[in-house]
């Protein structure tokens, strides 16, 4: 078999090749692998539910099996999303899967993403494929939105209907881009089906291809590694890719997917029948996002009352904080690499990772842009919050508005100092004590032997 | 190496998982059965095969060596030689005109993406409220002042246009004593009605929870609190500007219709409306 292709396509040598690449043994570097298995579960449970979705806004009369709402006026999207819950076998388990994938999609990618960061992964050569991985996180956050919108329930028009507000809010080019996107003044009929494409279409092809790209220049510059015996700048150690290496990353792929079935079987989501059908002049309290659009929600909720009208021109309160915020943040995160040599002077090829507490100074700034991050999304959040430890929601507010410039200040502030007391103190807090080996030698007397010698 | 029974076990929990989903299907519908049997099918053979991996694959630790990624200077440069050869770039002229033709080449390609909506016009700036119309509830029956119970708040919309998105409007009823309008709008709250556009001048979602003892509306999605006393003037949360308020007055049937149309723009601001 394999001479037959490789009589025809010499494969051979490039295949052996591939079979031994070198992957370094990390728990850690399994994150980004974990975001890869969710994107296929996400593809093939998604494509199980194009054949039942109907990306249709004309309105129908209910008159499925769920009681409470046969007889409403909905969209036809709608109700072939109930039809799916409802009456097609196994089709409410296969939207919930895709659902929970989404989410622990996002969050992989990020988790990854933070591994990469406070290891210094990102470093010369590898600052392409940072950028590769930011681009990816944005379209993974925009397939989430889009998705979210497309069972035109009650609670996706609300999140629709801020995004046609952002957009708005773009300097003198909003109104006429909202137009655009949206096909005239919100609601329109046609917004379903645009974002039907989108999500099943052209992101999905965007994604895979970055994928791809991601894939491809890992595999030419090769992995990195924690520093340790027989380490260099210049070497890779590990196992090979096959046969163990491939077994446990199939592995994984499958406990992935065991974990999104059991979510998706017993912790239900998004259930869009108890929201009801999009109507432009109703909204439910509380209205929340998926986790990962919390923090752009969070950044509305907080931004103060500021609108000024300056030559004539209004500054709608939308603008700085759906637009300018995530917009630096996007740039600033793409370019991290390029702001971070330029402050290091550093330009030598990294291939070792770096120990988080011997960056200090990079440690603390990524510790106070979670916490940042932490606390928008908290604010996407407030509401169900003060409700829950009832707290008035003018002082939760208050709060975050205040704590959105200290706290990231001061857990930076206390990552930089952490660093500086592990780099002096040389603990290993992450390791487990394996305790002194003695050996006794032929004088009678005890010598220390080193305790990584036997492990 | 010793065989490890669990890994042969988890297998055929797997096996078992998958021939139990088979079953399932034909017979019974709960999504938690189907979660639990597909977990056990992909779940069991996942910890087969890593343990297979990590118990019955005793594989040494290789070594590979990276190989250097930047080529030598000369490749480099003949490579730019092969791109900047002067039959491209001494060609200024052809150039300059190539570099024209795929601009404009590529707005004509873009062009066609205009049709994907309407142009704005006055569509922001104007919603379905005539002089005269006719306040209705979404289904269609007038209101009298008398149909709004003190305190209460009802959602309405011109006559002809029930569920219009952008003309969406609460009347709330109010002890007229209590209210403290703008100057030039005492007239627009007979018996106490009130009526504001229902659509946040934050992000555009409906404001439609009213807190009827502190007099005020509250926008669910991001909190924006307005005074309806005073006029819908925000006094929390991220929205700016007030709720546009509908002039209204009762007609000689005794029904409430409007006066105009909102005398500002609905919903949230945009960089070029028209300010006072």
């Amino acid at each position: 078999m394999l001479r037959w292709i490789d009589e025809r396509l010499g494969v051979a040598h490039w295949a052996r090749k591939g079979l031994r690449k070198v992957f370094p043994d990390h728990w850690s570097f399994l994150l980004g692998e974990i975001a890869l298995f969710c994107f296929i579960i996400l593809v093939l449970t998604g494509t199980y539910l194009t054949l039942f979705y109907r990306p249709d806004a004309a309105p129908v009369i209910y008159d499925g099996p769920y009681e409470p709402l046969r007889g409403r006026e909905m969209s036809a999207a709608f109700e072939s999303v109930l039809r799916l819950s409802f009456e097609v076998r196994a089709g409410l388990v296969m939207r919930q899967i895709h659902h929970w994938a989404a989410l622990v999609f996002v969050a992989a990618i990020v988790a990854h993403m933070v591994r990469v960061f406070f290891t210094g992964a990102f470093r010369k050569p590898r600052e392409i494929n940072w950028m590769v991985g930011v681009t990816l996180l944005v379209l993974a956050i925009g397939m989430g939105f889009t998705g979210y919108s497309l069972p035109d329930d009650l609670l996706s028009g609300t999140g629709l209907r801020i995004a046609y507000s952002a957009v708005i809010s773009i300097p003198f080019v909003g109104p006429y881009l909202a137009f655009l996107v949206f096909g005239g003044e919100f609601p329109t009929e046609g917004i379903i089906s645009r974002l039907f494409v989108l999500h099943v279409m052209l992101l999905p092809a965007v994604i895979i291809g970055l994928i791809g790209a991601h894939l491809g220049i890992l595999w030419r510059q090769k992995h990195t590694q924690f520093a340790g015996k027989g380490r260099t700048e210049r070497n890779v150690v590990g196992k090979s890719f096959w046969p163990q290496q491939f077994f446990k990353s199939f592995g994984l792929m499958l406990l992935t997917g065991a974990a999104l079935a059991l979510l998706g079987g017993l912790v239900q989501i998004n259930a869009v029948w108890s929201y009801g059908p999009f109507d432009a002049s109703a909204v439910s309290a509380p209205s929340q996002p998926d986790w990962y659009v919390g923090w752009l929600e969070g950044a509305i909720r907080l931004f103060p009352a500021f609108e000024p009208t300056i030559f004539g021109v209004t500054i709608p309160s939308m603008f700085i904080p759906a637009v300018v915020i995530p917009g630096i943040g996007f740039t600033v995160l793409a370019l991290w690499p390029f702001i971070e040599q330029r402050v290091t002077k550093d330009r030598v090829m990294h291939n070792i990772l770096d120990n988080p507490r011997d960056r200090p100074a990079r440690s603390a700034i990524g510790v106070g842009g979670i916490l940042y991050v932490t606390l928008l999304t908290i604010a996407g959040g407030n509401d169900v919050l003060a409700l829950t430890f009832n707290v008035p929601i003018e002082a939760m507010v208050w709060f975050l508005r205040i704590g959105l410039f200290v706290i990231p200040v001061i857990g930076g502030f206390i990552t930089y100092k952490v660093c500086k007391e592990l780099q002096s103190s040389r603990a290993r807090p992450s390791r487990r004590n394996k305790g002194t080996r003695l050996r006794r030698n032929t004088e009678g007397g005890f010598e220390e032997v080193p305790s990584d010698s036997q492990s | 190496m010793r065989p490890v029974r669990w890994v042969y076990a988890s297998f055929v929990v797997s096996m078992l998982g998958s021939l139990g989903l088979v079953v399932y299907y034909l017979i019974g519908e709960s999504a938690q059965v189907e979660g639990i049997l597909l977990g056990l099918a992909l779940g069991g053979m996942g910890v087969g095969v890593i343990g297979w991996a990590t118990r019955l694959m005793d594989v040494p630790t290789v070594v590979e060596e990276h190989e250097s990624l930047e080529s030598d200077d000369s490749a480099v440069a003949q490579t730019e030689d092969m791109v900047g050869q002067d039959a491209v770039t001494r060609r200024t002229m052809l150039l300059r005109l190539a570099t024209g033709a795929t601009a404009t080449l590529g707005a004509a390609l873009a062009i066609p993406a205009l049709s994907l909506g309407p142009r704005p016009g006055q569509s922001l700036e104007e919603t379905k409220w005539t002089p005269g119309a006719r306040i209705v509830d979404r289904f269609g029956s007038p209101q009298r002042p008398d149909d709004i119970p003190l305190d209460g708040i009802k959602t309405v919309f011109p006559s002809g246009f029930e569920g219009e998105a952008d003309s969406q409007t609460v009347v709330i009823k109010i002890e007229p004593e209590l209210l403290d309008l703008p100057e030039g709008r005492e007239e627009w709250a007979p018996e106490g009605c009130v009526a504001f556009s229902k659509i946040c001048t934050h992000a555009g979602c409906p404001v439609g929870l009213y807190r009827a003892e502190a007099k005020q509306l509250l926008c669910p999605c991001h909190q924006s609190t307005f005074d309806v006393t005073t006029g819908c003037t925000p006094v929390f949360g991220p929205a700016a500007r007030a709720l546009p308020q509908l002039p209204m007055e009762v007609d000689e049937a005794g029904f409430l219709v409007a006066l105009s149309d909102f005398q500002e723009p609905v919903g949230p601001s945009f960089w070029n409306m028209e300010t006072e």
